[in-house]
């Protein structure tokens, strides 16, 4: 008799699907977790405390005395309500994301270690500095690896995320126009480009135009010549693009700009195609963010912490916002700060952040850059676009895929929902991916591809991780040119089917009420 | 390399598969002028895990750990002691490597968690609503600025004089860019805030006035007037908390009447770690919602009826709205959020009031044994776990004769002001539960050594 007589492997489809009831909602390890608020209670905590008399004389009757409404756990039911809770999400530590523009890379756990080193996690930033150089050394070295890595002039690592990055580039570009007296009021931003570059723009006070693209997805070089003028400010270029693909007119875009008086500002989302193989400081750009989250293995955390440093030409480099860290002739390292600013760089456009930026972000990206060193680092372009455009040719005859016919992608791949039968679309292909036990790729995004659906694998996927998305890929493909309206009804083995999106936009509702406020409240 | 997955056969099978003959074919795109034909010069090769944590761990030696000696820090961070669950939570893979919650079907443990998050928050500062997180305390700061100037259509704020320096650097930097104009000023050594003239100060250009609560030397005021005043010229009050677990102890902000309230979560679940990552927390009345930055999570249900939740109102943000957004804001401070949801889980209600009262316990036995040395002034009659003290010598060499002591005294004025002369004789010291009569005791001891 054998243990398997089904013949059922862990990666072939369940054989068939029962619909039954338990009494606790549960379905095994599928469990369901309340709230917070319906489990806890206000005089429950997990934390002994002992009890502190206090007089009250110098809170200046500030004293609270109504409740606050924060239910507490002890510590076995804190562990299982959060335990719970994180097996209702994917992750990349349980398989691919082919988010193009996100880059979900593996995420080393030697970089929990070293973020969490007493000497690095247990230190105050306003500490005197003789009592810090260790960690001031770590930003240092880390800007010296970006330097080095981008070919740039000087960086800036207060950023706290990719579009806080966005901002101090364009906030340098804008301080250097002031300062030579040439204040400019647009800034052209490509219609492919993520959101946060427009946003970006406005935000720094802007007026935004788009750049159209050419039929082979890149920037329309005599277009962008024809626009360029004593009012552009800035162009601001993601490279490669959004749609996967190497801008090969970059040098000239650069010139093109920099002929006009304005400034390149590269947007560094998709550095991970080309680290170690191209410096964007010799494509003649002038400030480029960095997202350690994304390029430097830094964890996504489910929406952050990132990090979003700023390489500088040298045009921008006396710009660059305070405080940053200089490297002494003696070895020691200082923060230069407002107070040494008008001796040392007294041209900074200010400050973006209290402190000095995302250290724990910081020690991770190093553990990562030295782990895996110049050699390292080009193999991780390498195969990044070497998986991408793996994908991309193994699915090119059974999905649209606008650019395939024109040369290779880059690290990753766009395709369209053309040849889907009527009625169905992108997102109910993404839905039926869930089923399969993947992430969705991005979706509808760039804006310029029809149901656009980028997919980035990243160096980290094995070939085999590939070959098993590509054979799901392709299954859904088929079912949606062929008009299996099934799609619709995906996912339907996720902890939840399609949630209604339009009823939490109509009535929203962002915080616990009790029942009684919520009845009382309609 | 341990990190990448692919063999050479894999790399070869591949590339006859794309009907590529080399890697640098699937790179034609790239002009030759920017090809680098070799590895970058001048950077080390690949390293072993074990050569990577000598490394690193030698570096981190070369700083003096707060945990290993009398520490009494604050202005703006705080050390509380975290419990051991809450960085194990953190570190679930689940939680650590997961995406932004764009496809809720998958993220619904991001999403309920961040749904408890923005009810803690709320709650917690005395608001209807908040959001998900912001990068931290200071942009969430200006971004409340920028918010009111959207919500009352007036360009003028008025910064209180006990707002953290760099928060007030920060909005001075952005104000510069945007054309609003900002009232600020420096703060005086005495027990009264700046209350008053901030009353005076509110005109029918006002947008908002914002006030640190408890401020950056550590007093705390009644806000209630200041509200109030705000009110009737038709501004707003942004309250600024930069210590939460104040909050266990006194008064919210927003049960004394302020509009928004924004402040730094850092104290809650998240360690020192040299200035980052923070998370920055974003309160508000809900008649507001459609003005507020970030992200938001939402209730609803799914397909079978099952309760839910998704990201909502993003109408607000730059994926949709691109250039009319109310904020650039994609990637905010989600994992640090889920440390600050866990730690105060642990803690619930009596457990955060338990840690403010022995907080503030701590902070008023530190400061009568530094009120009697001769010459040590306690500027404030009022504070929670941190207060000035007015020292007879400059308080920042002081500050670093201290440490040569192995005592790290807290944060000199001089610092936060170099500009203000008038304020060098100032040092802020912060006592939380972790500071112990040993502490305090070698901290009197260091003091009177400086100041004699």
């Amino acid at each position: 008799m054998t243990v398997n007589p089904s013949g059922w492997r862990p990666t072939a489809p369940a054989n068939e699907q029962v619909e039954t009831q338990t009494v606790t909602g549960n379905r095994a390890l599928q469990l369901e977790e309340p709230l917070l608020f319906e489990r806890g209670r206000l005089d429950q905590t997990g934390v002994d405390l002992p009890d502190a008399k206090v007089s009250g004389k110098r809170l200046k009757g500030l004293e609270r005395n109504r409740y606050i409404g924060l239910p507490g756990l002890s510590e076995p039911e804190m562990v299982r309500h959060y335990t719970r809770l994180s097996r209702q999400n994917y992750a990349i530590d349980l398989g691919l994301f082919p988010l193009g523009s996100c880059t979900m890379k593996h995420n080393p756990r030697l970089n929990e270690k070293v973020a969490r080193m007493p000497g690095f996690a247990d230190v105050h930033p306003l500490q005197p500095q003789e009592t810090v150089q260790g960690a001031l050394q770590v930003i240092s070295e880390l800007a010296s690896w970006l330097l080095a890595l981008t070919g740039m002039h000087a960086v800036a690592m207060s950023p706290k995320a990719g579009a806080h990055g966005e901002l101090c580039g364009l906030l340098c570009i804008r301080s250097a126009l002031e300062a030579r007296g040439d204040a400019r009021e647009v800034v052209l931003v490509p219609e492919s480009a993520h959101g946060t570059n427009p946003a970006t723009a406005a935000f720094a006070g802007y007026r935004v135009e788009s750049i159209p693209a050419n039929k082979a997805g890149r920037v329309d070089l005599e277009a962008l010549k024809a626009r360029l003028g004593a009012d552009v400010a800035a162009v601001m270029i993601t490279n490669p693009n959004t749609c996967g693909l190497f801008e090969p007119d970059m040098i000239a875009i650069s010139e093109a700009v920099h002929a006009a008086g304005a400034f390149v500002y590269c947007d560094g989302a998709n550095f991970n195609a080309i680290v170690g193989r191209v410096r964007p400081g010799d494509l003649g750009i002038d400030a480029m963010h960095i997202n350690l989250h994304k390029t430097f293995s830094t964890p996504h955390g489910g929406g952050g912490p990132g990090s979003g440093p700023v390489v500088l030409s040298e045009a921008l480099a006396p710009f660059g916002p305070l405080p940053f860290v200089a490297k002494m002739a003696d070895g020691s390292f200082k923060l230069v700060a407002e107070e040494n600013a008008d001796e040392e760089h007294p041209d900074a456009f200010g400050r973006m952040t209290a402190f000095h930026g995302q250290m724990g972000m910081f020690t991770r990206a190093l553990a990562y850059i030295l782990s895996h060193g110049a050699d390292g680092l080009r193999q991780v372009a390498e195969d990044a676009v070497l998986n991408a455009n793996y994908v991309l040719r193994s699915l090119a005859d059974v999905l649209d895929a606008p650019f395939a016919g024109s040369g290779p992608c880059m690290h990753e791949a766009i395709f369209s929902d053309k040849g889907f039968a009527e009625g169905l679309s992108t997102i109910d292909l993404a839905k039926a991916l869930i089923d399969e036990g993947f992430h969705p790729m991005t979706m509808y995004f760039p804006l310029v591809v029809h149901g656009a659906m980028l997919v980035e694998p990243t160096e980290t996927e094995s070939k085999a991780a590939l070959d098993q998305f590509i054979a799901a890929m392709r299954s859904i493909a088929g079912r949606a040119k062929a008009g299996d309206q099934s799609l619709k009804a995906a996912p339907i083995y996720a902890p939840r089917r399609r949630l209604d999106e339009t009823l939490a936009a109509r009535k929203p509702v962002l915080v616990y009420r009790e029942p009684e406020q919520a009845q009382a409240a309609e | 390399m341990r990190y990448l997955p692919l063999s050479d056969t894999d790399r070869s099978q591949m590339l006859q598969a794309v009907g590529a003959k080399s890697i640098d074919d699937l790179f034609v795109d790239v002009p030759k002028a920017a090809r680098l034909d070799g590895l970058v010069e001048g950077l080390p090769l690949h390293a072993s895990e074990l050569a990577v944590e000598r490394h690193m761990s030698a570096l981190s030696k070369k700083n003096m750990v707060a945990g290993d000696v009398p520490f009494f820090l604050g202005c703006g961070a705080y050390r509380h002691h975290v419990p051991a669950s809450v960085d194990h939570i953190i570190q679930r893979g689940e939680f650590l490597t997961s995406y932004t919650p764009y496809q809720p079907e998958i993220a619904q443990g991001t999403l309920q968690m961040l749904f408890e998050f923005q009810t803690q928050v709320a709650r917690l500062f005395g608001c209807d609503i908040a959001n998900s997180s912001m990068y931290d305390g200071s942009t969430a700061c200006w971004e409340a600025i920028l918010m009111a100037g959207r919500v009352t259509r007036r360009e003028k704020a008025i910064l209180s004089s006990g707002l953290h320096p760099h928060y007030v650097s920060v909005c001075n930097t952005m104000a510069k860019f945007t054309g609003d104009t900002l009232e600020t000023s420096v703060p005086t050594l005495s027990a009264e805030t700046d209350a008053e003239q901030l009353i005076a100060a509110i005109d029918d250009q006002t947008s908002a006035v914002v006030v640190q609560y408890p401020d950056i030397l550590g007093r705390i005021t009644d806000l209630a007037p200041i509200a109030e005043a705000a009110h009737a010229k038709g501004a707003l009050l942004i309250a600024v908390v930069t210590e939460p677990v104040a909050l266990g102890l006194i008064k919210s902000p927003g049960e004394m009447g302020a509009d928004i309230v924004v402040g730094e979560g850092q104290s809650i679940g998240v360690g020192l770690q040299f200035g980052g990552p923070y998370v920055g927390l974003f309160a508000c009345n809900e008649k507001f919602v459609r003005q507020m930055p970030g992200r938001l999570a939402g209730e609803t249900v799914d397909a079978e009826g099952k309760r839910g939740f998704v990201l909502t109102l993003s109408t607000r943000e730059q994926h949709i709205r691109r250039e009319k957004a109310t904020s650039n804001i994609c990637t905010s401070s989600v994992l640090c959020a889920l440390a600050f949801t866990a730690h105060l889980t642990l803690l619930g209600e009596k457990g955060l009031r338990q840690l403010a009262s022995l907080n503030h316990a701590r902070a008023c036995e530190a400061a009568d044994r530094l009120a009697a040395i001769p010459g040590v002034e306690v500027v404030n009659d009022g504070f929670f776990n941190e207060f000035t003290v007015k020292i007879p010598v400059e308080a920042r060499s002081a500050a670093h004769t201290m440490v040569e002591k192995g005592v790290l005294a807290g944060v000199s004025l001089g610092r936060l002001y170099p500009n203000a002369p008038e304020l060098e004789s100032g040092l802020v010291i912060a006592v939380t539960e972790t500071v112990t009569d040993e502490d305090i005791d070698a901290l009197e001891a260091a003091l009177k050594e400086v100041v004699r």
